[in-house]
Parts: structure tokens; C-alpha cells; sequence
């Protein structure tokens, strides 16, 4: 088990600029997740990790050891591919011990560690069948059969769960924090899915043309992302936004457009000082407005007109229009509104969100 | 059906009206798809497949219809030293040319997998000696094994390796090394190609998870890409044997069987006896002695491919 580092790292191809000065800092036994859109460049930091891709500019460290000039086999890696990378012509048992006896483990030693995973992943039935033979969870096991037998220093998952079905999706999710829980290797697991690495990760990197939006614990990129793009990445469904200008009333700051004009929450009025007479983005996470019962102050609340009521059981998300802003609301299932409805919405002061309205970073009280 | 299920007064069933309309018979339609294929295969393969037996087992000549001999013209082979010469001949020929061209052509096609500048068209390039008319291809290098004036002999020549011209097809060892060349150089890309295509279905991930797990560039080869290659191979290797046990248009062009029949395979030796010398009965003998062989080579290689692939 190791540490990685990865230290102001860049990619180039041609004249694409893919990974543009990446620093991440992993710790032993964590299990860090990238995530972000197709084309963030997630993907190409981990096969850099990997020693798949050359490192233009920059450096990985795995434990002590930089290994920007090692070939990934001299790395002490292991990966887990999207497609699960199976030899074909190989069965279960062989695929999961071509790591061991390319590096010439003895046949006893490769026998009792390939039966070990085996039992663990729940494969011992099918180790002398073809991977074309096993459904896709099966596969997925094999998969991650052939990176734990060689008990590396570091896991390296690039989307390993995209191609399973929903349902299966959810299941493996769980064994692999199971999994990590279990072994403790530390782990870089690339996901373009927030769901995912808001589960998995210990701490979650959100990612965007080749650059670190934020790094930090999945709470803390829900309660207080850092910018506009991480606030609506994170969480389903995704934040509200509303474009406002910051306007000075007398009685304090307010935040208006054409719709609405609310109260910017005291913890905020200090650090949106200087954003009077500019525009902001006002943030609000669905769960975080209700429908307003007349308790609340006038100015904690704007008016919505209903377009559709979606029924969960649990809840029901009111996707509803505020002058020229779509938003959703998940508010009581008890709640009855008609579509077409016009409501007032009462917001959570406290759980209000601004961004600047030219760099989009959040606004911290 | 929805409508059939409900009992509503308003429920309709439209039937067809029988109209006579035979190739809605599957048996029918089957048959009249097979026509075109049977009859162009009847006709030009199994018409004179068959013409070329009936012919074997008579002494017919030109301008003279025969009759019927019945194994006569095969005893006569099997005594005769030419066709000794010629079987081991073929034989030697179609295995050192396949094996020259599968290694070569695996080569490149490995390196042509890469990713280069010119890659599309460098491919296509490669391609050139199997498009060029083998006829034209042929003559050009016979004129370039010519001892007195080719380029091969001034080049070893000038380069000091040679103080004598080389008859290269003047000598009967050297003339079948020059066929088995141009052969080789004719029949590479036909393998290069093919065998990049098949290389191209090999998801490179496989590479990639083979370099993690620890494999060196060749263990990878020999592990991973061979294996997953060898069904393509085996297709390949098919045609080209079959091809090359048949050849004709090198050796016509280059030697015409000489020098002192040192370099006949079947089809020129055949077509000698037949065409050349006449004795069409005897020249029938001999393309159909090729027969029997070629049967067993594409059944072995065929059951291997079976194999391969239920893997």
C-alpha cells in the first residue's frame, strides 16, 4: 500500500491540451474518486498514474518512488478496465493468474491466492470458464479477481461500472466499498457518475477541462462547492440556479431578477458586499425549498408557476418556472398541486448559495 | 392482439385474399436465390472439373479424340522423374514461401498496427505488389535476376559482394530461389493486410492490462496478441497455400519450368504436357494430382481452424 502523488501533472496531445496542471495528494488506504464530464481529462490522469499515457509536463509519485519513466508493470498497480479488459482466449482461473505468473510466483502460491480472491469475489464456480461464458457482474468480478490477487500498492478503476445495468451497478457499488473496506489498498477510481463517487470516494475530485474544480469529502463538495459548476455537478436532482443582481434596499441586500426578489441570508450580506449592482447566480439544492405556508418571512420566498408534479412516493420534485429560471423543488408528498398552479416557495436562508456572476465561484459567508 | 381480446360490436378481422403467390414458399424462394450461384458454379468449376477427369482417363491428344485409357496416364506419372521433380518442387515451394510470408507479413502488419504519420497511406502502399497485374510484376523482375544487365547483379557487383555475374534463372537452385522471392514479395501484403485487419479487432485495453499485469512486449505478443490472432492466421495461411500450391503465373513468366524442368510445379508442368506439348490427356493427369493433395492440406487446416475457433 502506498501513497500517490500527483505533482503539477500535464498532457498534451498535439495540440490539445488535455490535463492541465493537475496536484492531488493521495494518502495510504484512501480511495480517492475522479469524476467529471466525458473529456475532463480524468481519464487520461489515471492512465498517467497507470503508466499508459506519457507524462508531458509534471510528476507521479507512488509511495517514495517517482515513476514518471516506469513502465506500468514496474508501477505495482493494478487497473480494472471499463470494458473489463478480459483475455478471451484465457479462462477465469488464467486470466486471474497471468499478473502471478508473468512475475513468476510459484504455481502453490498462485493456486492459493487466485482460490482467495475467487471466494471473496464469489467465483469459485466458474474458474474454469471463458469470460464469454459469465454475464457482466460475473465478468466485472473477474475483473477485479485479477487486480486484488496481485495485492498491489494501488487499485486504479477507470469507470469499472459503467457497462453493468442499473440495478447491478448499485449492487457492485456496494461490494466495492466492501472491497476497499476490507483490503484497505488505496484506490483512484475514475467515474463520470456524481452518484458514484459521492458512495465510493473518501474524497472526490470534480474535474472539468483538464482542471481540479474542487477537491474534498463528498459532503463537503454537496454543503459548500466551490464553485457554480461543482454545485450543479454534485447532488440529484441538481441545484437551482437563478441569474440575480445584487441591489442594496436600505434595510440590507436583496438578490432580483424579472420574478423574484429575496433577502441575501445574513451570513452572506458581509462577503456580497462588493457585488452590488453586479450580477450573481443565487444557488438552491431542490430539498432546500418547500412550499411556503405564510411562517416564513415574505422575502424568504418567491412565487413559481407548476409545470409538473413528478411522483416519487417519498417525495414529490415540483418542476416549476420562476420568471425566466426552471427549478425543482422536492417538497411533501402530502403536497397537491395542479399543474399550471401558481405557488410560493419558501427557501432554506441558511442553505442559500451566490456565485459571481463572471468567475461563477462561490460566495462564502 | 388487443383488438382480437376485446368484445366491442366495432371488432373487424381483414383477411388476405388468397392470391397465388409462390415465392412466399420459403422452399420456393430458397431455390431461386441458390439458381444464379449453381449455375455459375456448375458451369465454369464443376463442368470442367469434370471434363477434366473424364479427360484424364483417355489418351486424347490434340486432333485426336482418345479413348479410354482408364489409370493409365496416372501409372505413367508415377514412373515419370519430371513429376517426382515437380511434387517436391510444389511442395518446397508453397512451404518456404508461406512461412517467408507469414513471418514477414506479420511483421509488418505489427508494425503498421502502430500509429505513424502516413498511416493510411503507407497501408495503402503496401498493398502495391499484390494490385500490380502478377504477369507485368513478373516480367519486371525477370528482368532484374537477367545476369548481364539487371540491376540486382550490378548492385551486388558494385558493392564488391559479387566478382561474377550470377545466372540467377540459369541455374536450377538459384532460378527456384528467384521464384520463391518474387513469390514472397508478391504474397506478403496479402498477409500484411489481412493480418492488421485482424490485429485491428484486438481492443488494445487487452495490451494495456497484459503490460499492468506484468508481461514484457514480447511475452505480450506471445500471450496475448498471437492467440487472439491465430483464427485470422489460419484463414490466411488457408488461402495463400492453396494459392501458391497452384501457381502458375511466376514460374511461366520467369523460368517456364526450366532451367531442365528444375523449377515446374503442378500448373506448369501440367500446361506444358497439356497445352505445350499437346498431350492433353497426360496434362489433365497432372492438374488433378494436384487435387487429392490440396484436399488434405485445406481438410487439416480446416479442422484446425474449427478447433481454434470453438476455443
Amino acid at each position: 500500500m502506498a501513497t500517490v502523488s500527483i505533482r503539477e501533472v500535464h498532457k498534451h496531445y498535439d495540440d490539445f491540451h488535455a490535463v492541465k496542471g493537475v496536484s492531488l495528494e493521495i494518502k495510504d488506504h484512501e480511495f480517492v474518486v475522479l469524476v467529471g464530464p466525458s473529456g475532463c481529462g480524468k481519464t487520461t490522469t489515471l492512465r498517467m498514474v497507470a503508466g499508459l499515457e506519457s507524462i508531458t509536463e509534471g510528476r507521479v509519485l507512488i509511495g517514495d518512488t517517482v515513476v514518471n519513466e516506469l513502465p506500468p508493470m514496474d508501477r505495482d498497480i493494478a487497473m480494472v478496465f471499463q470494458n473489463y479488459a478480459l483475455y478471451p482466449h484465457m479462462s477465469v482461473y488464467d486470466n486471474m493468474a497471468f499478473g502471478l505468473k508473468m512475475r513468476k510466483f510459484d504455481k502453490a502460491e498462485i493456486k492459493s491466492r487466485v482460490a482467495q480472491a475467487a471466494d471473496i469475489l464469489g467465483i469459485k464456480d466458474h474458474l474454469h470458464r471463458k469470460p464469454r461464458q459469465l454475464s457482466g457482474g460475473q465478468r466485472q468480478r473477474v475483473a477485479l479477481g485479477r487486480a486484488i490477487v496481485r495485492n498491489p500498492q494501488v487499485f486504479l478503476f477507470d469507470e469499472p461500472l459503467s457497462n453493468l445495468d442499473a440495478k447491478l451497478r448499485v449492487q457492485m457499488r456496494v461490494e466495492l466499498k466492501k472491497l476497499h473496506q476490507r483490503l484497505g489498498t488505496t484506490a483512484i477510481y475514475v467515474t463520470h457518475d456524481q452518484v458514484e463517487a459521492m458512495t465510493l470516494g473518501d474524497r472526490v475530485v470534480v474535474m472539468k477541462d483538464g482542471l481540479i474544480q474542487q477537491v474534498g469529502e463528498p459532503l463537503d463538495l454537496y454543503n459548500t462547492p466551490a464553485n457554480k459548476y461543482v454545485a450543479g455537478f454534485i447532488g440529484s436532482p441538481a441545484m437551482n440556479f437563478a441569474d440575480v443582481t445584487i441591489a442594496n434596499n436600505g434595510s440590507g441586500l436583496v438578490a432580483t431578477n424579472t420574478a423574484m426578489s429575496i433577502a441575501v441570508p445574513e451570513h452572506l450580506a458581509a462577503p456580497l458586499g462588493p457585488h452590488v449592482g453586479k450580477p450573481a447566480t443565487f444557488g438552491i439544492r431542490p430539498e432546500d425549498l418547500r412550499l411556503a405556508d405564510g411562517s416564513e418571512p415574505q422575502h424568504q420566498t418567491f412565487e413559481a408557476v407548476v409545470e409538473v408534479a413528478e411522483q416519487l412516493g417519498s417525495e414529490i420534485l415540483l418542476d416549476v418556472t420562476c420568471g425566466p429560471s426552471s427549478m425543482v423543488a422536492s417538497v411533501d408528498p402530502t403536497v397537491r398541486v395542479k399543474p399550471g398552479e401558481k405557488i410560493r416557495l419558501a427557501f432554506n436562508p441558511k442553505r442559500a448559495h451566490f456565485f459571481d456572476g463572471k468567475s461563477e465561484m462561490a460566495v462564502r459567508g | 392482439m388487443a383488438v382480437a381480446a376485446s368484445t366491442s360490436t366495432s371488432e373487424r378481422v381483414i383477411v388476405a385474399k388468397a392470391k397465388w403467390r409462390p415465392l412466399e414458399n420459403e422452399r420456393n424462394l430458397a431455390w431461386l436465390l441458390l439458381l444464379p450461384t449453381m449455375v455459375l458454379l456448375g458451369l465454369f468449376i464443376a463442368y470442367p472439373f469434370m471434363r477434366g477427369l473424364l479427360l484424364s482417363v483417355t489418351d486424347t491428344r490434340v486432333g485426336i479424340p482418345g479413348e479410354f485409357v482408364g489409370l493409365a496416364n496416372f501409372r505413367r506419372l508415377a514412373s515419370d522423374p519430371i513429376f517426382h521433380a515437380v511434387v517436391w518442387n510444389t511442395c518446397w515451394y508453397t512451404l518456404v514461401t508461406t512461412i517467408f510470408k507469414l513471418g514477414l507479413g506479420l511483421w509488418l502488419a505489427l508494425l503498421l498496427n502502430r500509429s505513424f504519420k502516413f498511416k493510411a497511406f503507407t497501408r495503402a502502399f503496401i498493398l502495391l505488389p499484390f494490385i500490380i497485374p502478377t504477369v507485368l510484376s513478373t516480367f519486371a523482375w525477370k528482368w532484374m535476376f537477367d545476369p548481364t544487365f539487371s540491376v540486382l547483379n550490378w548492385m551486388l557487383y558494385q558493392t564488391g559482394i559479387i566478382r561474377v555475374a550470377i545466372n540467377w534463372l540459369g541455374d536450377g537452385d538459384l532460378a527456384m530461389l528467384s521464384i520463391i522471392i518474387v513469390n514472397i514479395w508478391r504474397g506478403v501484403p496479402f498477409f500484411a493486410i489481412s493480418l492488421l485487419a485482424g490485429l485491428q479487432t484486438i481492443s488494445p485495453d487487452l495490451n494495456e492490462a497484459a503490460a499492468i499485469d506484468g508481461a514484457r512486449p514480447l511475452q505480450r505478443f506471445w500471450y496475448i496478441t498471437w492467440p487472439l490472432l491465430l483464427p485470422v492466421t489460419m484463414v490466411v495461411m488457408l488461402f495463400s497455400v492453396i494459392q501458391t500450391f497452384a501457381d502458375f503465373q511466376i514460374v511461366y513468366v520467369m523460368t517456364g519450368g526450366g532451367p531442365a524442368n528444375a523449377t515446374h510445379l503442378f500448373a506448369t508442368y501440367a500446361y506444358q504436357l497439356g497445352v505445350g506439348t499437346g498431350l492433353l490427356s497426360q496434362g489433365a493427369a497432372v492438374s488433378l494430382a494436384m487435387f487429392p493433395i490440396l484436399l488434405l492440406i485445406v481438410i487439416v487446416q480446416l479442422l484446425y481452424i474449427r478447433r481454434v475457433e470453438v476455443r
